[in-house]
């Protein structure tokens, strides 16, 4: 039991090396760490520590399902139409859309086209080739419904995610911070981490608009008071800086483009008067709708529209040809940088709400890695010297086994990129008081057996085998709750739970090959007639 | 080395816990009663975590003026349940808006505050938690806790007898009810991290739970005439020098965290400590003597112990 062989002793003498390699990057300074030919870098602060933003975005389902009624609504319209197949009350309400077929005679015949809309998803959960509809089509007298199927919508929020995904990833990168993570959370959510950030709240701006661009022909007629009501084929959309203030626009198609045919968007000067702008530039689509747009209208006012608040309206003064063309609107340096970012990353597919926010600002991140610093080392050197004033030589040979098993927790973090939180700061102060339980387990049966009057290395080797259930046992229970808590954990809860399943890891490990070499040499060495214990 | 270690606990203590086993487990039923009534009658004051909401930590130039802040966020009318606190220093402050009931508005009283705050005043933390996150976050973390006492459950149920698994999930519901009413009597803010603390306590309560049903069972083999409350007494008197220096030095290492670990995770280690205490505590007084209700045999044993007790007899 107590005597290794050669391979084991190796081996053992082999991990704890590996381990110190693996958490040498942490004390050494970026220059010499170039140097040398380590595994990995340092360990992996999170964002309590180092500072940032942790932003947890929403897909606003009710505006998705809006947008996907509407082109519903319109392809309905189009296919009717098409087949001069007379109807009335097309709308939505809730999850439906429905139509009226005001000729009785036709309702078949509408049936049977309206239901080529009914596209078949292909989605890989449903396997086996089979097949769902987006909508689920029903016949209620002379209405024809439509509905959305469960699957159907999953599918489209799935679709939109993915969109949202690569442009917040765009809009995040164009801000120019360090190694944001940006990952799909759940079915509609997705999470975004950006450390060292000052100030969160120019991020937030960033991903709480939609960006979505629209050029649009004022109508004739403007408001001349707050309560006046818009014309048929008009809406009244609020001003960006002054929402008091509204413009009617039209809302026909014809009149309208939309900024989805953007090439580039950067901010600018303007030649004239120096203000802040943003230049646009189409791609070849777009140069020609908006040159035909312009060419039909000169003369007129029109306005940029963003998200449905209207940033500027100026005059068509001649056509525009060349596909490109200048946003003002009263801008700081600021918000031209930011508008040109949303634009040239392009409009998210629907509006992104902020459910969680968790950021913490440089100075308490450098706080809280000093308090853990120094809580980690008061708490190391209190459970050392209370080891060895309990237990001498062996509260010694734990005290090596303590700081090795840190050592192994460290490296394996390091070299997994495992991040490191305050929480699990806290874990592994904690792990050092659970870490000597091995110990004192060990320790304590032997002063039994010695009391039972057996040898010297009769009580040790006794006092190790019976030990090693009881730690084995009491530490996997330890472990199953750790496990339950990074299932459940978010962020720095998952760090805490990380370290202290670590920590349990090694303290199984370091009980039952390091501390165990250790007291096995020392017999052979010292020879003891008593064990000090 | 020539000195004497230190002991704590005299050779053979001889403690007769389980005659001061029905006072401890009256004792405890009524806490656990009591906790259960406060519960319903005050309840928790819970986070923002689980009540959704926003918690700001600000740092001023200078010591803060506590009420100059307070008439500033008044003004802003968002709603009641504003709060202001000193936060581990003059100069720092914790507030607390109410849940907005939507993510928009949740956003915009952010910036409400920070217009009305001015310039000056470094953000040292911003935490946003929406109404339907809050519910998620209340809803995992409950069942979290049952997931692991049910996981821990089964994994004493193989490794031991059944009995010992509803000894040992007794007194974990002892120290989670206990933790639970000590928060409402203080009410202290009850968010996630309090949660972690409350599933490591489960954790570290087992541990000690555990090696003490090791030694009973190790006994029950070894002493098959001896009556249960002496041999639970045996066990208990045995392994309570290793139950006190665990529980001395997991108790050092907490207080220096708690102490010189700074304020943000100060919750969350008082309760460590709170649970270590009770864990330990439970361990002796409610997870012991519950073998005594729930009757494990002492000279039958089932047939997989005595197969289990042949074969340690059989190693060499």
């Amino acid at each position: 039991m107590l005597f290794f062989s050669r391979t084991k002793t190796i081996l053992t003498l082999a991990c704890v090396a590996l381990s110190f390699l693996l958490a040498l990057p942490n004390v050494l300074p970026a220059s010499v760490r170039s140097m040398l030919p380590l595994f990995n870098g340092p360990i992996v602060l999170g964002l309590d520590l180092q500072g940032g933003s942790h932003v947890l975005l929403e897909v606003d389902q009710a505006t998705l399902k809006e947008q996907y009624a509407k082109q519903l609504i319109g392809d309905i319209r189009q296919a009717l139409r098409a087949q001069k197949i007379p109807y009335s009350g097309l709308g939505r309400s809730g999850d439906n859309v429905s139509v009226r077929i005001t000729d009785p005679s036709r309702v078949d015949a509408a049936m049977s086209e309206l239901r080529k809309l009914v596209q078949p998803i292909n989605t890989s959960l449903f396997g086996g080739g089979r097949a769902t509809n987006q909508y689920d089509i029903r016949r209620d007298g002379d209405q024809i419904v439509f509905s959305f199927t469960p699957a159907g919508l999953d599918y489209k929020i799935g679709r939109a995610i993915e969109q949202s995904l690569d442009i917040v990833g765009k809009r995040i990168n164009a801000i120019g911070t360090t190694e944001p993570i940006i990952q799909r959370q759940g079915v509609d959510r997705i999470l975004v981490q950006v450390p060292g950030l000052q100030d969160p709240s120019r991020l937030k701006d960033l991903l709480g608009q939609t960006a979505k661009l629209q050029f649009r022909l004022l109508c004739d007629s403007q408001p001349t008071s707050a309560t006046d009501r818009p014309p048929a084929d008009c809406e009244a959309l609020p001003d960006q800086k002054q929402p008091n203030q509204t413009f009617w626009v039209q809302t026909s198609s014809r009149a309208t483009v939309d900024g989805e045919d953007l090439n580039d968007a950067q901010p600018a000067f303007d030649s004239r008067n120096n203000e802040p702008i943003v230049s646009f530039r189409f791609n070849q689509q777009g140069a020609l709708k908006f040159g035909q747009l312009t060419r039909d209208n000169v003369g007129r006012p029109f306005a940029i529209v963003l998200d449905n608040k209207v940033v500027s309206a100026p005059r068509i003064n001649e056509p525009i040809l060349g596909g490109s063309g200048q946003i003002s609107g009263r801008f700081s340096t600021q918000e031209a940088t930011d508008l040109a970012i949303v634009l040239r990353s392009g409009a998210l597919p629907a509006r992104l709400s902020i459910v969680e926010e968790r950021s913490v600002g440089p100075s308490l991140g450098s706080d809280s890695i000093r308090a853990g610093i120094v809580a980690s080392i008061i708490g190391l050197v209190t459970v050392l010297l209370f080891m060895i004033v309990c237990y001498g030589l062996f509260g010694f040979f734990a005290v090596i086994a303590l700081v090795v098993h840190l050592i192994m927790v460290l490296g394996i973090m390091s070299f997994f990129g495992i991040t490191l939180t305050l929480p699990g700061i806290a874990g592994l102060v904690l792990d050092m008081g659970i870490a000597v339980d091995s110990n004192v387990l060990v320790y304590e049966r032997i002063r039994e057996e010695m009391k039972l009057g057996r040898s010297v290395i009769g009580a040790i080797e006794t006092g190790f085998r019976m030990a090693f259930g009881t730690i084995f046992d009491s530490n996997v229970t330890t472990l199953i709750a750790a496990v339950v808590l990074f299932g459940l954990g978010s962020g720095p809860i998952r760090g805490f739970a990380v370290t202290l399943a670590l920590g349990i890891l090694t303290t199984i490990f370091t009980a039952f090959t390091l501390t165990r070499l250790i007291v096995g040499t020392w017999i052979r060495i010292a020879r003891p007639k008593v064990v000090p214990l | 080395m020539r000195f004497k270690p230190l002991r704590f606990i005299p050779e053979s203590a001889g403690i007769h816990f389980m005659h001061a086993a029905r006072y401890g487990f009256f004792g405890s039923s009524i806490l656990i009663v009591a906790t259960i009534i406060i519960y319903v009658a005050i309840g928790l004051n819970f986070g923002i975590d689980f009540r959704g909401g926003t918690l700001m930590e600000i740092r001023t130039q200078g010591p803060a003026d506590l009420a100059a802040l307070r008439d500033k966020l008044a003004s802003l009318e968002l709603g009641s349940g504003v709060e202001l606190q000193e936060f581990g220093a003059p100069t720092d402050v914790l507030i607390r808006l109410p849940t907005q009931n939507d993510e928009k508005l949740q956003q915009a009283s952010v910036q409400k505050v920070r217009q009305a705050l001015g310039p000056g005043i470094d953000y040292r933390r911003t935490e946003t938690v929406g109404p339907k996150v809050s519910g998620e976050l209340a809803r995992g973390g409950v069942i979290a806790v049952l997931v692991a006492i049910i996981l821990v459950m089964i994994y004493l149920w193989f490794r031991f007898e059944w009995q010992f698994a509803v000894g040992a999930a007794a007194s974990l519901v002892h120290d989670v009810a206990l933790t639970i009413g000590l928060f409402v009597v203080l009410q202290l803010d009850f968010d996630l991290s309090i949660i972690a603390a409350i599933l490591t306590i489960v954790g570290y309560s087992l541990n000690d739970t555990v090696v003490v049903y090791d030694r009973v069972r190790e006994n029950l083999r070894r002493y098959k005439q001896m009556t249960l409350p002496d041999l639970i007494d045996l066990s208990l008197n045995e392994t309570l020098p290793r139950t006190i220096m665990t529980s001395l030095s997991v108790l050092l290492a907490l207080l220096a965290l708690y102490f010189f670990g700074g304020e943000v995770i100060r919750g969350f280690t008082f309760t460590m400590i709170w649970g270590v205490i009770v864990g330990t505590y439970s361990s002796i007084y409610i997870a012991a003597p519950f073998l005594i209700f729930t009757g494990v045999s002492t000279g039958g044993q089932t047939d997989r112990t005595k197969a289990a007790a042949t074969a340690e007899a059989a190693r060499p």
